[in-house]
């Protein structure tokens, strides 16, 4: 079945797909998903808050960026955030913006309103007692939040912001239809030039496979060392 | 600094010669529609099979649904496209491959982005189906057996129908992914939604435009769909029982 195919030009181009593609995509997941967790967690006090005027702003957000396909909130991200650079600075023009930073900003304001979702459901899972302790003991909401509810929503949500961060690091992919050499554009560069397609594809289907299997294991077996029996 | 808007564009005709954009954006929504739903014909049909299978007794029916659904988790929906649309072809016997790459537009795309859809989807419904079967009493099953019913009676009788009623809400937000994951079908050369909206940016220079449109329509799809389920959840819900997804907080889109 695989007689006419040619492997070899995976070999050839390994430098190039995992330099320049995988060190891309990797780059664009850790700084997605550091940038989508602090905004995130940020989203979700918002919305818990009992000031409509703050949670309102927030639920909308998170609901519109979770109504509209990934593909099509990137192609409104690539055109949208050299006028918003420009704006914010005050120049004549449309600021000329990297594939890589548009991917970036992208990517962190959309998974912002997934781990938001995940992070609201964290500290929804604290007891209201424990908010109302560390109000009873002086500390105001900055400090409850941080020294007491947070800490505890991190650690029960940890297996679900990593599990939310394997299907970002398989979203990253979705760059491609800027024609962006993430790791998945290198593949189909190599394929296209050298018309090996099928060769080509099953390999980036086989990497994508054995890290995203490989992570959603550890995940796994995390979950259930740091479980907290209750 | 000044975008120029024009929102008369939408009534303009375009190029391909086929009505207005607007036109032209409500057929790409028929075609969003039409995969989509197509996909979830297959998803909801193999997912309940697989779900249900991952929760028998039998290990080795167990291990085999385990390893397809990591198998279609683990690899991105847009590499999975492309392994529809242009490895498969090479991989079958000559005849058939040829015919299948000679398939007119746009059902040369279609069928492969709707299989697709439909198996990738269906090991979340899987997922789905399983935590809600795992969530029911096991006094259910048990019930089951006392009452002389054998494992598939048990399961047609009194586990599936619970578990469906109970997972109801879950099934609304994958019906909803998939909808949206439909668009990246656009990869693949089909003209949905998400796509024309790119086509017509690039044929009118209109970039926020023709975004925007295809926001709004994403939205009121969302705002239909989550109408329209939430007035079937509220018939078939089984009173005392909350979803199973609902619940717990959980990953993915």
């Amino acid at each position: 079945m695989f007689g006419g195919f040619d492997f070899d030009v995976i070999q050839r181009s390994f430098a190039y797909l995992f330099r320049e593609g995988m060190v891309f995509t990797v780059t664009l997941t850790l700084l997605a998903m550091s940038g989508g967790i602090v905004l995130g967690t940020l989203l979700a006090m918002m919305r818990l808050s009992s000031h409509a005027f703050v949670s309102a702003p927030a639920g909308a957000y998170v609901n519109l960026m979770r109504s509209v396909p990934l593909v099509l909130v990137i192609f409104w991200f690539y055109f949208l955030v050299p006028w918003l650079g420009g704006w914010v600075i005050g120049a004549r023009e449309p600021i000329k913006v990297g594939a890589f930073w548009s991917c970036v900003i992208t990517f962190t304001l959309f998974e912002a309103a997934y781990y938001c979702e995940i992070m609201r459901a964290g500290i929804q899972s604290i007891s209201r007692g424990q908010v109302a302790a560390g109000y009873a003991i002086g500390l105001n909401y900055w400090q409850t939040m941080g020294h007491v509810v947070l800490p505890q929503a991190f650690r029960n949500m940890t297996p679900v912001l990593l599990t939310q961060t394997v299907i970002l690091f398989q979203d990253t992919s979705l760059v491609y239809v800027l024609s962006v050499t993430d790791f998945l554009g290198a593949a189909a560069k190599v394929a296209n030039r050298d018309h090996r397609l099928v060769e080509m594809y099953l390999f980036a289907a086989l990497v994508y496979f054995t890290v995203s299997f490989a992570a959603s294991y550890a995940v796994r077996r995390l979950q259930s060392r740091i479980a907290v029996i209750r | 600094m000044k975008y120029n808007w024009n929102w008369g564009i939408l009534l303009e005709a375009e190029p391909g010669g086929s009505g207005t954009y607007l036109q032209y954006l409500l057929v790409g929504l028929a075609w969003t529609l039409a995969t989509a739903l197509a996909a979830w014909v297959i998803a909801l049909a193999i997912g309940a099979i697989v779900g249900t299978l991952r929760t028998t007794p039998y290990r080795w029916v167990e291990r085999a649904c385990a390893a397809y659904v990591e198998l279609f988790r683990n690899i991105p929906l847009l590499v999975q496209m492309f392994l529809w649309f242009f490895v498969l072809p090479e991989l079958l016997p000559k005849a058939l491959g040829d015919a299948v790459k000679q398939m007119p537009p746009p059902w040369g795309s279609y069928l492969p982005a709707v299989l697709c859809l439909g198996l990738y989807m269906s090991v979340r419904i899987a997922e789905q189906v399983r935590a809600g079967i795992q969530s029911l009493p096991r006094g259910q099953q048990m019930a089951g057996t006392a009452l002389g019913l054998t494992l598939p009676q048990t399961y047609r009788y009194v586990l599936l129908p619970m578990t469906f009623r109970i997972i109801l809400p879950p099934l609304t937000s994958e019906f909803m992914n998939t909808i949206k994951n439909s668009a990246v079908a656009l990869t693949i050369g089909l003209l949905e939604l998400t796509g024309r909206a790119r086509a017509m940016q690039e044929f009118s220079f209109q970039v926020f435009e023709a975004f925007a449109a295809a926001t709004v329509i994403y939205l009121l799809l969302n705002v239909v769909v989550v109408f329209g389920m939430r007035r079937l959840e509220r018939r078939v819900r089984v009173p005392g029982f909350i979803a199973a997804g609902s619940g717990a907080a959980q990953a993915g889109h």
